[in-house]
């Protein structure tokens, strides 16, 4: 007899319910309004008491309604037919639900039933297997689909019978498996899985090393993220977190994108909606919707259900990683999810941390981040989650808890200066203060070498001394005014803005800018570096400027044009006539 | 609202704060509503049979025996054709003399749209203005806000930027508007003949500040019914929102909420998302457009309230007065559309984008030189000639007395980058240079 209950009291959409028998922490558990239910998670017990945060309005509930739990945790349903939906925080499927307007107690099929899947069997009869290991394959979207043995399994089982080459729907049976006691498990293609609990069906977990191009030059070539790598972006509003993490999402180098837009704009996800499905994937030619799956939990959806849809994304990304496959995540805003947790928090009155945040944010969110990483699977395949969040600093001040917070779990920190974005210097990426701590891996160094070059690492960080010595150089001048230093300081100034303008700076909204591949930022560093190791001459400082100005503009051009194209070599010619009015041959 | 005979009347309060009471009742709805000496409240709370309301018009004169009686609903409006040229209290009710408006009763904060029915947002709204529609352009289905000290002339902006609009609707709602302009608007939409399609919910300073937190939500549930139900593109004007949320502060503190940054609610990011998010573009035609204003305390943007905003909304329009010019301009640095690469360049000439930053980051140039003057350092030919054109351009086309269409600001800005600048200095793709770059 599973548990019922009754509301005892209501604040916003935390609800006191009177249980009547055992419930448990994060269970999950409907309130009955008229003639529907709404949905409620379990998140403190006291005595009989059940403190339940609905994903919900709670607007005209009374003391008395009745409650029934159902005995499980929150979970999502994995299987074929994930890839290219649009889901809420909790999985419904936004496009099966009706009308205009979101209503109350709609929960709709995450999967759908009646679609035919080409299954093929990968094990056969007589196989050992444990949870996580293929049982057979299906295409979807072109992508192998792997038929797992449920998550949930313990143990070894035996593999009786695997059904054959043909078409299924995700209901039938595909395999029949023998466990310890001999008893018939019959196994389909769909099983589900607790969010707030990782998927941990893998051998191992090592350093990530393997570069991943997200054709973001600021990042690529300066702070790189690596496969199974985390990063975060945080930066105040309006400095370009949103907009890139989407050049990121359609540019990277993964086989799998999940975007969780968690407490942002509605209008945001629109542009993902409208642009995936017509936006080409220039490595496989097909349409970036086939490989995405959008999690759209906006700001003025209920609150609760915005802290479930990073979870929900996170363990969709960690059932394609067991299939093998390469996962992006990305997840905008994290500081939403962290605000919901602190609504919660104040409304269970207890005792706040700084900014009342709740006292365990750090430990959440580093629990949250360590479930991103680069993992080889039993059978030696590897997969990968990278994870990427955003962070929104209340006031812009990163010295605040999310931020502080974050900062120890993520791995790769890419800063968004207010300043660089009110000059409109984009992506406003901060270069001296972002890092990227997969460049200090002796792994990730040896990787970089076989498929970039040897020296590749050491141009990088030549790279961020010339910047640095810039800015430092900046600082002088500033004091000391234009004729109060030697030419040389304007000269070391502008090489730096050369890098700036030439390889950090990026239009994402121009055709060709917005996405380098590795070869072109390699020839692009190669050719600044080149320059900026060149000594020129000059009679006054005014002269400085306007010469670098001309080599931006040529270099930007060129930025404009395709990679070698008649019209980028021309730029080229041209950048080089300019290089030699004023280069010392030495 | 009249209550109806057969509802229980309660009469003996347990406790009062300053914008809450609380009384022992059962069988009551959370939101629902209740007049309490005739005063209407709302539901908040309800722990046990210990229900907790708080009082719109404030607690003020509320006795322990005061009369309370609930009527079984949240907060509604009536709609239909005839709200339009209507003025109404933050209850709904009407203040220009005129009858009570028949038509369905709908729930006010009603759900959410699902985003999957959105459609992108896409047509250019044009002011006139340049600091607005070069630089900042607006689409409808946007939501943005002014942020402007309390003496920037924002309200008359704003009206302006209604009256040019030429959308369907324009629906008002005034929270802590001083009578004066509220009269002012009143003239304006009156003068220009549009007071027939004019609705307006006011709030002045001489009503209750809670009542406040009902304006936001029946002006946008009056323009669901246009955008929804008649396909209209309806502009909500928000005015001041910054008061808003301190009424929200208000009735959260009174209810013993742990305050976050600066005494706001931690809720306060959600609260105002649910309202501006009500901004939207739907596929059958109809659009909600919101223009909010949110007065800043000094020009400080880092205070919560405008802190929140701008996470929230797709940007924001800054204004400030220009020492140089002795004229209110629209800040380039500060303000923000952020839906305006939906429509530069696509539905306005290709070299929007381009003239746009360029003369952006010439304007920086500008600062980066005035700063290097108040240091008492040399200004180079380059410094000079950026600040003549940063003076030029604060005039021509930042100053928000510009009026003029989207073809004149751009030619506008290619003369001005003739006038003081070399095309190399520029950094415009070379095809737009040669195409636009005035020839004599
Ligand atoms: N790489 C870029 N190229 C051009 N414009 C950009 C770029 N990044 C940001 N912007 C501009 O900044 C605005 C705000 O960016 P957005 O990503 O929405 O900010 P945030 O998410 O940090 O609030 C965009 O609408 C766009 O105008
Ligand atoms: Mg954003």
């Amino acid at each position: 007899m599973s548990t019922k209950g009754k509301v005892k009291g209501i604040i916003a959409n935390l609800v006191i319910v009177g249980a009547d028998g055992p419930v448990s922490q994060n269970e999950i558990c409907y309130i009955h309004y008229r003639n529907i239910q709404l949905m409620a998670e379990v998140i403190k017990v006291v005595g009989n008491d059940a403190y339940v945060q609905v994903f919900e309005s709670t607007r005209e509930l009374k003391i008395g309604d009745d409650v029934s739990f159902t005995g499980r945790m929150l979970e999502v349903t994995l299987g074929p037919g994930i890839l290219s939906k649009n889901y809420d925080g909790l999985q419904n499927d936004l496009n099966k639900m009706e009308g205009v307007f979101l209503k109350r107690g709609e929960y709709t099929n995450p999967l759908d039933e009646e679609k035919l899947w080409k299954f093929k069997p990968l094990a056969k009869p007589g196989d050992n297997v444990i949870a996580g290991d293929w049982l057979g394959q299906v295409d979807e979207n072109d992508m192998p689909h792997k038929i797992m043995v449920p998550f949930s399994f313990g143990g070894t089982y035996h593999v009786k019978k695997i059904s054959g080459e043909g078409k299924y729907k995700i209901a039938d049976t595909v395999a029949i498996l023998v466990d310890k006691e001999g008893k018939d498990i019959p196994v389909n293609m769909i099983q589900k899985w607790p969010v707030k609990i990782p998927i941990t069906a893998f051998k191992e977990k090592p350093r990530p090393f393997k570069l991943l191009e997200t054709g973001v030059r600021i990042i690529d070539t300066l702070d790189p993220i690596v496969e199974g790598g985390t990063g975060f972006i945080p930066g105040p509003f309006g400095c370009g977190k949103t907009v890139l993490q989407h050049a990121i999402s359609k540019q990277a180098e993964a086989d799998i994108v999940i975007v969780a837009a968690c407490g942002e704009r509605a209008n945001e996800v629109v542009e993902l909606f409208t642009e995936f499905p017509e936006l080409e994937d220039v490595r496989t030619g097909k349409k970036l919707m086939e490989r995405t799956t959008i999690i759209a939990n906006t700001s003025n959806m209920p609150v609760a259900a915005r802290e479930a849809s990073v979870y929900t994304a996170m363990t969709l990304g960690e059932y394609y990683r067991s299939m093998g496959l390469r996962i992006l995540m990305l997840a905008d805003s994290t500081s939403r999810w962290a605000q919901a947790l602190r609504e919660m928090s104040n409304r269970l009155e207890e005792l706040p941390g700084p900014d009342a945040f709740p006292m365990d944010l750090p430990a959440v969110i580093s629990n949250f981040y360590s479930r991103a990483g680069y993992t080889i699977l039993n059978n030696g395949e590897t997969g990968s989650i990278t994870f990427i969040g955003t962070v929104s600093p209340a006031g812009g001040n990163l010295k605040e808890p999310v931020t502080e917070s974050t900062k120890k779990a993520a791995r790769c920190f890419y800063a968004l200066s207010q300043q660089r974005s009110d000059s409109k210097r984009y992506p406003a990426v901060d270069p001296i203060d972002s890092y990227s701590k997969y460049l200090e891996y002796p792994e990730f160094e040896e990787y970089i070498e076989k498929t970039i070059s040897e020296k590749w690492i050491e141009q990088v960080n030549k790279t961020k001394t010339y910047l640095q010595r810039g800015k430092e150089t900046y600082e002088q001048i500033n004091i000391l005014g234009d004729d109060g230093v030697p030419i040389d300081y304007h000269v070391t100034f502008w090489k730096s803005e050369v890098i700036d303008f030439v390889i950090l700076q990026q239009d994402a909204f121009d055709k060709v800018d917005q996405s380098t591949p590795i070869e072109r930022q390699e020839y692009m560093l190669e050719s600044i570096l080149e320059l900026c190791e060149s000594d020129f001459k000059f009679e006054s400082f005014t002269e400085v400027d306007l010469y670098f100005k001309r080599i931006i503009n040529q270099y930007k051009q060129m930025n404009y044009s395709e990679f070698k194209s008649e019209k980028f070599n021309n730029f080229e010619n041209e950048l080089n006539q300019i290089i030699q009015e004023r280069i010392i041959v030495t | 609202m009249e209550t109806k005979a057969f509802q229980k009347i309660y009469t003996k309060l347990t406790q009062i704060t300053k914008a809450t009471f609380s009384l022992k009742a059962t069988g009551i709805g959370y939101d629902e509503l209740a007049f309490v000496n005739g005063k209407l409240a709302q539901v908040v709370k309800i722990l046990g049979d210990t229900v907790t309301l708080q009082v719109f018009g404030g607690t003020e004169g509320i006795p322990t025996n005061a009369e309370v009686t609930f009527l079984g609903k949240a907060p509604t409006l009536k709609v239909s054709d005839d709200l339009a040229g209507r003025f109404f209290n933050a209850y709904g009710e009407p203040i220009d003399g005129g009858p009570p408006v028949e038509g369905e009763e709908r729930e006010i904060g009603g759900p959410s749209v699902n985003p999957v029915r959105r459609k992108q947002p896409s047509e250019l709204i044009a002011t006139g203005i340049a600091g607005i529609d070069l630089n900042n352009t607006l689409v409808s289905g946007q939501k943005i806000p002014f942020f402007a000290d309390p003496d920037q002339p924002y309200n008359q902006v704003m009206a302006m930027v209604a009256l040019r609009a030429r959308t369907d609707k324009i629906i008002l709602g005034g929270m802590g508007l001083t009578n004066d302009d509220y009269l002012f608007y009143k003239n304006v939409f009156d003068n220009a003949g549009a007071l027939d399609r004019i609705i307006s919910f006011v709030n002045t300073t001489e009503d209750p500040p809670v009542e406040r937190l009902l304006v936001p939500d029946m002006a946008l549930t009056a323009a669901e019914y246009f955008a929804v139900d008649k396909n209209q593109s309806v502009l909500v004007l928000l005015t001041d929102m910054t008061l808003f949320a301190d009424a929200l502060s208000i009735v959260s503190n009174r209810m013993d909420q742990i305050p976050s940054k600066d005494s706001m609610p931690g809720s306060l990011y959600s609260d105002l998302a649910k309202i501006y998010e009500k901004a939207v573009q739907f596929p059958e035609g109809g659009s909600i457009t919101i223009i909010a204003v949110t007065t800043l305390s000094g020009g400080d943007i880092t205070h919560a309230i405008p802190d929140n905003t701008g996470y929230i909304t797709e940007g924001q329009l800054f204004l400030r007065r220009d020492s140089d010019i002795g004229k209110v301009i629209v800040d380039p640095f500060r303000s923000l559309s952020r839906l305006k690469q939906l429509v530069i360049g696509i539905k306005t000439r290709e070299d929007h984008p381009q003239v746009m930053n360029a003369a952006v980051r010439l304007f920086a140039d500008a600062a980066n030189a005035k700063t290097k003057l108040e240091n008492g350092f040399d200004l180079t030919d380059y410094d000079e000639r950026s600040l003549e054109f940063a003076k030029d351009y604060s005039n021509k086309l930042l100053a928000i007395d510009v009026n003029i269409d989207i073809d004149e600001m751009l030619d506008t800005g290619w003369s001005l980058f003739d006038k003081h600048f070399k095309k190399e200095e520029i950094g415009i793709k070379k095809d737009l240079v040669d195409k636009y770059w005035p020839k004599n």
